[in-house]
Parts: C-alpha cells; structure tokens; sequence
C-alpha cells in the first residue's frame, strides 16, 4: 500500500474514537438524505404508475364555471347554474373531432345505495355501453355483459363484499325503488385515476342505467382516450374549438397534465425534505473539519519531520485528504448499507407501499447520497489539508 | 577528504523581520565545507547555529548572499526543488530523533526511500542499514515508542542514509543519550564520515566536537 495511504489509515486508527464519531455524522447525513430520496422516489413511482395508465385521456364535461383544475378526480358532475350534463349532441360532435386521436365514449354515473347478501353499502354506478365497456375495461375473471341486467365490478367492491361471478347486488334503496343486477364479470384494477374510477364501482350497460335511473341521452362525462399521448393537445383543441367558439359549453380536462403536476409537486416536496436531510450532513461536514484541522494540530511536528526528510507539499496534501477521504468512504457507504433498512422503513411507514422499492429509480437516492457525502468529506479536509501542506518546515518541527 | 567544496556560503545573512525590530541570525558569513570534511559548528544559544544548519539542510533560504549545496544555489530553487534535494542530497540527525510515530523503524527507515524511488525496497538494502547500525531484526517491527533513545538514534540514522546523501547534517546528535550510548552514536557517525560522508555536527559537546577535522565557532550570526 502506498506509504502515505499507510500513515492516513494509521492516524485514523489511532484516533479511533474521534474517527467514528465524525464518520458518523456522515453515516446520518447519508442516511437521511437517502431514506428522503428513496421516500420520494417510491412516491413519485407509485402515483406514476396509478395514473399513467390513464394519463392519456381527455375528460369532457358540461361547463358548469371556472376549473378548478382537479374536477376530474371527483366523479360525477359538479353543481352550478349551467347543465351538469353533456348532450347527445355535444358527443356526436366530440365523437366526430375527436375519434381520429382514439376512442371516444359516454358514460352515465351515480352513486347509490347497494344491497349485498342483506348487508346495505354505496358504490358508484357507470352506465356505459357494451361495446365501452369490452374496449375500456379488462376482465380478470367472468365475461362482460351480455344483457342488460347484468353489470361487471371493480376489484376492490368485489373483495370488500366477497362477490364472485353470478351473485347478484340489489341497487337503490328498498324505500324507493330498487333493482337486482347479476355480476357477469371482475375488473383487473385500474387504480386511481381521472376518466372514471373503477375498482369500487359497477359498471352497468347504458340501457339498463337509463332505463332505472333515467335521463337518456344526458351523459355526465365523455372521455377521449387518446392512442398517442402526443395528440393529446390536438384532440384537446379540436374539442375546445368546435364546441367552446362560442361560448362555454364544455370543459376539457387534461389527465396528462395532473399527472405531471403530481409528480412535479413530488419531485419539489422530495427536493425539499432531501435538502433538509442535507443539513444534517452539512453538520458531519463541520465534524469532519473539526476532526481534519485537529489532526493537522496534533501532527504539526510530524508534518515537520515529514518535510525535512524530503516529503513533497503535495505529499502531505495527500495524506489528510485521504483521511478525509476514507473517512468519507466508510461513513458513506456504512450509511448507504443502513439506507436500504432505513428507506425501506420509511418508504413503508410514510408511503405505505414498497412494490417499488427495489427499482433503480428508488435505489439512485443512495448513489446520489455516497456521492454528496463522500464528496462534502473531501470538501471539509481541503482547507486543513492545505494548511498542512503549507506549514514552515522550521516552524513545524519546533512545533511540540 | 576531497578539495571539492560540497557546501559553499558567500557572505550569507539570514534576518527576520520581527515587529520588534529585525533579528540578525547570519551576519555575511561566509564558508565552505570540503566533500568528506567532519565539522563541528559550536556557539551559544541564539548564535546563529540551528539558522546555519537550516540553510546548509534546504530548510530555508538566505536573506542575502549564496548557499551553494553540491554545486547548486538554494536561493534559486522552488520549495519542489529544494525538498526533492533534501531527499537525495542531505541526511538528518536529529536530538530528538524525529522518527515518525505512526511508522515502525523498518518503515521508517524505508520511507526517504520509496518517496525518492517510488517502489518498495526489494534489495534488501533497509534491512542491511538497520543491521548496520545495530538494530536487531526482531526491533525492525516496533514503533519508535517501543525503542530507547539509542534504538531511535540508530534508526534515524540508517533513515538519513537510505538515499546515500552525500552531507549528514546532525543536531545535537546525542543530546538526549547517555554517554555511553551517545559515544557508540559518535563512533558510528565517524564511521560515515570515513567512509565518505560529508559530516556537519552542530554540538555544545566537547567531545562530539572532538571527532571533527574542523570546528567552526559561531557568534551573533557570525563565524569567531
């Protein structure tokens, strides 16, 4: 090994105590600020993944005042003086603009009181047509509907009330009118999203959803589920132009561009926790050259000897930027090693879903960590590093 | 004992600006040490011989005047320079023998080595200056804190000549030893010297002085 590498891991080792103590802080500091990244990353992967799916699609609605920019999320319509529901003739003109970009289809939504095997509960009912249905949605078990009493489920309704394929969910209250629909099919899940949310919801052919609950032909939503999401602004414009000329008529919204506000508001919020974490290395960088102007203190003399026997200034510039740098490297990667339980804590504990903790997207954080903490140690050895080097041997020598 | 001269100094004064007034260390003094010549420099204490000693070891540079150390001139030469002569040029001795801490005493001994060569000694020749100079091998593993003084002294010497420097420049060399033990010090200095060393002992000693071909008395920067 080389001698100088040799005389950096020896005074190291001597001060043994004072060593671990600054490599410590280093350890935290790398450790907070990775645990914060990985936190975020999983954040942004699992919100991704929930919407991206559906981050292609345009939800048109009745214009009903000023967006507020997240209506989508809501389902169903919102209140207001203007209509709160599209014309047939609005999705024919929507239909005929916008199908070049991908499909374009209607639905009827509501929420209402559902009876499950005597026990009383709320879904969201879609009415949608068969052949929606078939393209929109994907089955895990079952068939889609056949007839119009029968409905296929979300995922989560079927769960929660045990439902299987032929059991049969009464709809509507017993007080006023109520209705039995045969379960034909189980939705794979769709998750979260801003066209319609299908996991705890059932989905009804358009006939028997108009033929209970009335107003055929009054749809409370079109959705455009664009097959480029380059087209997106297209479709988007030939919609605003041919139905909002004039006046309001509809409001357009762009699921692509919640999902980039999303996921830009992650990124600020990891950002922003990740800088926070980084004070805490900023307080191992002043330990570190608390520890590194001791050393150069305590080893003038040495310093002294080393230059009057022939050691070059930069020899000595070596020598503690390798402390620095080896202290640097064991807290950085002792710290990265203790990120992958610590992160994985966290990530379960703040966002409560670790399917993506073991990607390279969650596990960049940790680099990122090694780096700034390996990187702020050598930082914090310069200067003493420095002034070793520029001792007055003489000076140095008289040193005790 | 050549008549070439090793160490030349022409009218070389060393001042150090202090706010108190400038103090006069070297007052153009002038002198010349032949190749192979054992000298004594001897004086009181602010006489000027540890500034002498740094200028003639390459540990600074004269106010005035010319150093001339195996031909070349200190006083033209970078800090890069000065330390790569050092290395090769010069051997130190020192009173408190100034062997490195963190080092054993075969590390120590090695360690002008590899900075001049850059490779470790595989001739044999570290382990050939420690027997010389009476370190048994079983020491060659312990710090300089498990050693005596003359343990200490004996490695700082076999240090001072890995790189075969053509001047030894010794400081009191035995200053911290008993007589006994300084006296073996002293035989193995004359010794180098003998064998073609270039020896500078700066010494309050009589008897340390009394091994040299010539002492040089020093008094307020100067030569009496």
């Amino acid at each position: 090994m080389d001698i100088v590498l040799t005389l950096s891991f020896r005074s190291i080792r001597l001060h043994g105590l004072r060593s671990i103590l600054a490599t410590l802080g280093i350890i935290i500091g790398v450790v907070a600020i990775a645990s914060m990244g990985m936190m975020g990353a999983n954040l942004d992967q699992l919100v991704t993944s929930q919407l991206s799916s559906l981050g292609n699609v345009l939800v048109v609605r009745a214009y009903t005042g000023p967006a507020t920019g997240f209506e989508g999320l809501g389902g169903g319509g919102g209140g207001g003086g203007a209509s709160s529901t599209l014309t047939s003739a609005n999705f024919q003109t929507i239909q005929r603009v916008a199908e070049k970009y991908g499909t374009v289809y209607f639905l009827y939504t509501t929420n209402d009181i559902i009876t499950i095997k005597g026990d009383e509960g709320f879904a969201t009912i879609y009415g949608m047509t068969p052949e929606s249905i078939s393209k929109i949605f994907t089955l895990r078990n079952g068939t889609f509907p056949r007839t119009t009493g029968s409905a296929v489920i979300g995922p989560s309704l079927a769960d929660r009330w045990d439902l299987k394929v032929g059991d049969h969910i009464k709809i509507g209250s017993a007080e006023s009118s109520q209705e039995t629909i045969r379960v034909a099919g189980i939705l794979e899940p769709r998750g979260l999203s801003v066209d319609l949310n299908s996991d705890n919801a059932i989905i009804a052919p358009d006939k028997w959803y108009t033929n209970f609950y009335g107003g055929e032909g009054q749809y409370n939503q079109v959705n455009v589920a664009v097959t480029d999401i380059k087209d997106i602004q297209a479709a988007n414009d030939a919609i605003n132009n041919s139905l909002n000329h004039r006046k309001n008529v509809v409001s357009i919204f762009d699921s692509s561009r919640l999902l980039s506000t999303i996921t830009s508001a992650i990124g600020s919020i990891t950002a922003f926790v990740m800088a926070i974490a980084a004070i805490s290395l900023l307080v191992a960088a002043v330990a570190i050259f608390n520890v590194m102007m001791m050393s150069v203190t305590e080893r003038t003399h040495e310093i002294g000897i080393l230059r009057s026997i022939g050691t070059q200034r930069k020899e000595i510039r070596k020598m503690f930027l390798y402390e620095s740098l080896i202290l640097g490297v064991i807290g950085a990667f002792i710290g990265a090693a203790l990120s992958l339980l610590i992160g994985y804590t966290v990530v379960l504990l703040l966002v409560g879903n670790t399917e993506f903790f073991f990607t390279l997207q969650s596990f960049l954080p940790i680099g990122e960590a090694i780096l700034v903490g390996i990187l702020v140690t050598v930082l914090s050895g310069a200067y003493p590093a420095w002034k070793a080097s520029n001792l007055n041997p003489i000076e140095a020598l008289r040193a005790e | 004992m050549s008549n070439r001269p090793v160490i030349e100094l022409d009218d070389v004064s060393k001042i150090y600006p202090l706010p108190s007034g400038n103090v006069v260390a070297l007052d153009h003094l002038s002198l010349q040490i032949q190749e192979g010549e054992f000298v004594a420099i001897m004086g009181p204490s602010g006489s000027g011989k540890s500034t002498l000693l740094n200028q003639i070891g390459c540990l600074d540079v004269p106010t005035s005047g010319s150093v001339l150390i195996d031909g070349k001139n200190i006083g033209e030469m970078d800090d890069k320079d000065l330390t790569e002569l050092r290395l090769s040029t010069i051997g130190y001795i020192f009173q408190n023998f100034n062997l490195i801490p963190l080092l054993n005493a075969y590390e120590n001994v090695e360690y002008p080595y590899l900075m001049k060569y850059r490779k470790p000694d595989d001739s044999g020749k570290v382990t050939g200056l420690l027997q010389q100079v009476g370190i048994d091998p079983s020491l060659a593993s312990h710090k300089p804190s498990e050693l005596s003084g003359g343990q200490q002294q004996r490695v700082a010497i076999a240090r001072s000549l890995v790189n075969d420097p053509k001047i030894l420049l010794c400081d009191e060399p035995t200053g911290n030893l008993d007589s006994k033990t300084g006296g073996q010090i002293m035989e193995m200095i004359n010794d180098l010297n003998r064998r073609g060393n270039t020896v500078i002992v700066v010494t309050h000693d009589m008897a340390v002085a009394g091994f040299a071909h010539r002492r040089i008395n020093l008094q307020d920067g100067r030569i009496v």
